[in-house]
């Protein structure tokens, strides 16, 4: 199984494998030894990179009939719609990808959460992780600009002057960002330049983000450290491929009931009349998987403070590996974590539901709360409470507590219904 | 060795210089990689926009695109610019006399960026608690001097460079 020992069976693959050792690098990725307890929670890394991929194919094909000029880019986008063969279907394959990528990356770092994947010694990986996710929201609003609609242009226009809050030298930024004095037709042709570079260096993330992975292995529903290959583990195929195969299809299943039965429920009708700078529309909102980060920008009543919590929000996850105090990765052995767990699985949940409200009354009483709430998780409970809990008795391996009814009776039980 | 090490020699100078010459060969290269993305000359040359005031009636307003963003010109009621200039300057965020805000002698004609200095909205006129205007995106009020009262605009609306080129022409920028 180990690496060092393959080689290949015919000469012309041996004589390949000797110049390129590509075929051990497949026989690696074929044997991979994987922890045998593994929940249909960690399928969503096959999930996403299918999701990229889809996203990477779609999006060429998108490029050869797109015009990215402030003229002509909403009436290409509809010619896309009306005339293209299959453009439509194409279209909406590519914008509910983009809502389906990261439903699929929410779920995955939620599972990282619930059983402590960014804990010592995978930390690179939750960095890179989290570098992807920054790229995907790159990728996402420069791609929501692209149809020129007037979500499209004022989504931009409040986005881009985000940076105008930094003293001193946000204004010139901000117009570095425009190449113009507002949002207009350079801002429209970088922008697709940048939509298109995005999804390759997320492509090289990922390749990073897997052998980061491949070093320690995988983390596991019991959080242990496992001695890799032993009776702990199975192969990564057929065992893994198979089941992250299933996984897939339900969630294509999923994919293909929006594209083909409510292919606009997720946008905004509003970017379909093209873009108007002399008229705002009277209820700006982000796309979905953007709206907690809304609502934390829009709780602070200063600019450069509310810009700046924004994006602490996402740079304290950097952090998080080092705030997180337990030694104890798995969550189904930390009684108290785990429910703050949830705790704060529901204040993201509440501030995303905040972000799209209108920014008043008990909403922005609320958002504020969500947003208190929001940074005390990270900087007050996961380091005190790494301290204070008494966690449960965390078995061997993983085959003990079923094998010989030894630490964790009642684990197995336990871990049902958890993310 | 030890000794030898310590000396400044040929190598250590070499290296220093390559370091040197290749960081500003670096920088050569990155800048205009970067002033690319500035206003390019044709987005320069878009500068002033001329505009004809004749048509417009007291109290009413119009908005025309300047450099791609929208600029109110309000000609505004006695009663409007009494009321800008009751306003003590301790209730402003940002405290800025009306009389500094319109040209001397031309006391009627507000025109000012229409761009919220918050995210860069078009606030909506005649709206909001101060009679001004009033930013439908997260809810900044402005009066009717177009300066901030309420809401996380940290600003009032600017006044862009502007002259009257004779009395029914303005030339902004």
């Amino acid at each position: 199984m180990s690496e060092q020992e393959y080689i290949p069976k015919s000469k012309a693959g041996k004589w390949l494998n000797d110049r390129l050792p590509i075929l051990t690098l497949g026989a690696h990725l074929t044997d991979y030894p994987t922890p045998k307890n593994l929940n249909y929670w960690w399928t969503f890394g096959g999930i996403l990179t299918f999701c990229l991929i889809t996203q990477i194919v779609t999006g060429i094909v998108l490029a050869m009939h797109y015009v990215a000029h402030a003229d002509l880019a909403f009436g290409s986008v509809e010619h896309i719609m009306r005339n293209v063969n299959y453009g439509w279907l194409i279209r909406y394959i590519h914008s509910n990808g983009a809502s389906m990528f990261f439903l699929a990356v929410y779920i995955h770092i939620l599972r990282s959460l619930f059983y402590g994947s960014y804990k010592s010694p995978r930390e690179v990986i939750w960095i890179i992780g989290l570098m992807i996710y920054l790229l995907m929201m790159a990728a996402a609003f420069l791609g929501y600009v692209l149809p020129w609609g007037q979500m499209s242009f004022w989504g931009a226009t409040v986005i881009t002057n985000l940076f105008s809050a930094i003293p001193l030298v946000g204004e010139s930024i901000t117009t570095w960002l425009w190449g113009a004095y507002s949002v207009d037709n350079p801002t429209l042709n970088r922008f697709f330049s940048l939509h298109y570079l995005i999804p390759f260096l997320i492509l090289g993330l990922v390749i990073l983000h897997i052998w980061a992975l491949h070093v320690p292995g995988n983390n596991n529903p019991v959080g242990i450290d496992i001695k890799k290959p032993s009776k702990d583990t199975v192969p990564f195929h057929p065992y893994i491929t198979i089941k992250d195969a299933f996984a897939l299809l339900v969630f294509m299943i999923i994919f293909a009931g929006f594209v083909f039965f409510t292919p606009n429920v997720l946008g905004h009708s509003d970017n379909y009349i093209p873009a108007n700078p002399l008229v705002t529309p009277a209820h700006i909102v982000p796309e979905w998987y953007l709206l907690p980060f809304y609502a934390i920008l829009r709780s602070v009543p200063d600019k450069l403070g509310g810009v700046i919590l924004m994006f602490g929000s996402i740079f304290i996850l950097f952090v998080l590996p080092w705030l997180d105090t337990s030694k104890v990765r798995s969550a189904v052995f930390r009684p108290i974590y785990r429910q703050f767990y949830w705790i704060f699985v529901f204040d993201v949940l509440m501030l995303g539901y905040m972000g799209a409200m209108p920014a008043e009354g008990i909403y922005l009483v609320l958002a504020r709360v969500g947003t208190i709430y929001y940074f005390l998780h990270f900087l007050v409970v996961l380091p005190v409470v790494g301290y204070l809990e008494k966690t449960d008795p965390v078995p061997m391996s993983i085959s003990d507590p079923v094998l010989t009814g030894g630490a964790e009776p009642s684990l197995a039980k336990k871990d049902n219904g958890k993310i | 060795m030890s000794k030898e090490e310590k000396k400044v020699n040929r190598r250590d100078f070499l290296y220093t210089a390559t370091y040197t010459v290749g960081a500003v060969g670096i920088g050569a290269v990155i800048w205009p990689m970067i002033d690319q993305m500035n206003p390019d000359k044709a987005q320069q040359a878009l500068a002033t926009t001329e505009v004809d005031i004749s048509q417009i009636e007291p109290g009413k307003s119009i908005t025309v695109l300047w450099r791609g963003k929208p600029v109110f010109l309000k000609r505004r009621t006695t009663e409007e610019i009494a009321e800008a200039r009751a306003v003590s300057l301790d209730d402003l965020p940002d405290p800025q006399k009306d009389e500094d805000r319109v040209k001397d002698g031309k006391d009627e004609w507000l025109v000012m960026l229409g761009v919220c200095t918050h995210l860069g909205c078009v606030p909506l006129k005649d709206k909001g608690d101060y009679k001004g205007w009033f930013c439908p995106c997260h809810g900044s009020h402005y009066d009717i001097s177009g300066r901030i009262r309420k809401g996380p605009a940290p600003k009032n609306m600017e006044i862009p460079k502007f002259e009257f080129v004779d009395n029914n022409t303005i030339k902004i920028g």
